[in-house]
């Protein structure tokens, strides 16, 4: 004679699928499960959902871990570069105050950040300077691209490439060489149809650390900023932080591989 | 000893990075996450037992320093970093299984915190359920449940039997 399946919970289910269940509960979930199909597919789901995560998380587990990690740096008073959710937060809102100091509403906040505390205001100062420039906004202009990328990338000695922003309305205008701290610097330009111009502040990063993005806003510029590999990124214009972090997005891709 | 302590904590990085990086998806933030737990836990060595696993204890750290930063963040008013979805990439989308991995991710994201913290803690890091309950601060049912839920709603996302906007008030 046939019995009826014993009666399962979904806490057997998920035990079951964690393989933490007593072997005499397990056969009577696997005969619950030949009965029941849909508990069946859930399961296999379960079981899906397990590998996937492994298969996407478990690459981290072979990364080399970040230096600022080791616990003698973490003892030694290294302050961490990145910043959480909230930190970013607080960078901040200021009123009309000028540049320097005044991009932040503490300096204690970003102790012994000096690119990253300098980023930010050197990529606003540089698209104020260059963005009202009617006739020479640029020094080389889109229409030689390849050698404008070519060129960047030789003065920084990394490679440098120009976004494609036109997937937000933007259109390369071109770029210069700035300089920052004596190390060199770059600046590309974009501009939308309407004459709405962006710019990209590019400088090297020099110990390769990585944040995540800050936002700062100021007198309707808004300004992303983040350190990535290699290099230090700020991008900044008068658009809306939700653009302006759609764009971000797509340049902080563009570096990725 | 301090070397050992250091060398202890060292062991126990890489899964720390990787529960972090599935936790909060940026890479620069869940590295910031690992790195406030050593500090911490460098900070209260004295409280750890050595009669005690390691491991939950840093794991236990980490996600009070988790909640705390959420909190934090939930209180201020002003803009939420970007996520840079780093660690939504590890494996190269050409692959075969890649797109529905995206998927998983991005469900993923989808989950409340604690909801995502539990699958995360016995689906990926292999912690028992009284381990997890541990962790988490709260009792063993509560574990089971959200493993549950978290898990249901996760297969509902998949499926696309649920929208990711209609997410649930809980």
């Amino acid at each position: 004679m046939t019995a009826e399946p014993e009666r399962i919970t979904d806490e057997d289910l998920h035990a079951f699928v964690d393989g933490v269940l007593p072997a005499a509960r397990r056969a009577a979930v696997e005969a619950w499960l030949a009965a029941t199909p849909d508990d069946a597919a859930r399961v296999a789901a379960y079981r899906q959902q397990k590998e996937g995560l492994s298969a996407l998380f478990d690459p981290v587990l072979g990364e080399p871990v970040p230096a600022r990690l080791a616990p003698d740096a973490v003892r030694g008073g290294r302050r961490r570069v990145g910043v959480w959710l909230g930190r970013a937060a607080a960078a901040v809102l200021l009123a009309g105050a000028g540049f320097g100091g005044g991009w932040f509403a503490s300096e204690a906040e970003f102790p012994r950040l000096p690119t990253l505390r300098a980023l930010a205001s050197e990529g606003v100062s540089a698209h104020r300077v260059y963005t009202v420039e009617v006739r020479h906004p640029v020094e080389v202009d889109a229409s030689r691209q390849q050698h404008l990328v070519t060129w960047l990338s030789k003065r920084m000695g990394r490679e440098i490439r120009a976004p494609d922003l036109s997937g937000h309305g933007f259109k390369l205008v071109g770029g210069r060489l700035l300089h920052a701290d004596n190390q060199p610097a770059c600046q590309f330009m974009y501009e939308t149809d309407d004459g709405e111009r962006l710019t990209l502040y590019i400088r090297v990063n020099p110990d390769s650390r990585e944040t995540a993005f800050r936002i700062v806003e100021q007198d309707g510029l808004t300004a992303h900023y983040w350190l990535h590999g290699a290099l230090a990124f700020a991008v900044i214009g008068e658009i809306g932080r939700d653009r302006m972090e759609r764009v971000a997005h797509t340049i902080y891709r563009v570096f990725e591989s | 000893m301090t070397s050992d302590r250091a060398r202890l904590i060292e062991e126990q990085i890489p899964s720390l990075r990787r529960y972090a990086r599935a936790l909060v998806g940026a890479r620069g933030e869940a590295d910031d996450l690992v790195h406030d737990c050593i500090e911490r836990a460098l900070s209260r060595w004295h409280l750890w037992r050595p009669d005690r696993d390691l491991r939950p204890w840093l794991f236990t750290i980490m996600h009070n320093q988790f909640v705390s930063q959420r909190r934090k963040a939930a209180r201020r008013p002003v803009p939420l970093a970007l996520q840079d979805d780093a660690g939504y990439t590890a494996t190269p989308p050409t692959q075969g299984s890649g797109l529905l991995l995206q998927e998983l991710a991005g469900a993923l994201a989808e989950l409340a915190d604690d909801q995502r913290a539990v699958l995360l803690l016995i689906g990926l890091e292999g912690f028992s359920y009284d381990e997890a309950a541990g962790i988490l601060g709260v009792p063993r049912g509560t574990v089971t449940s959200r493993l549950a839920r978290g898990r249901e709603r996760l297969r509902r996302l998949m499926a696309g039997e649920e929208g990711p906007v209609l997410r649930r008030v809980k």
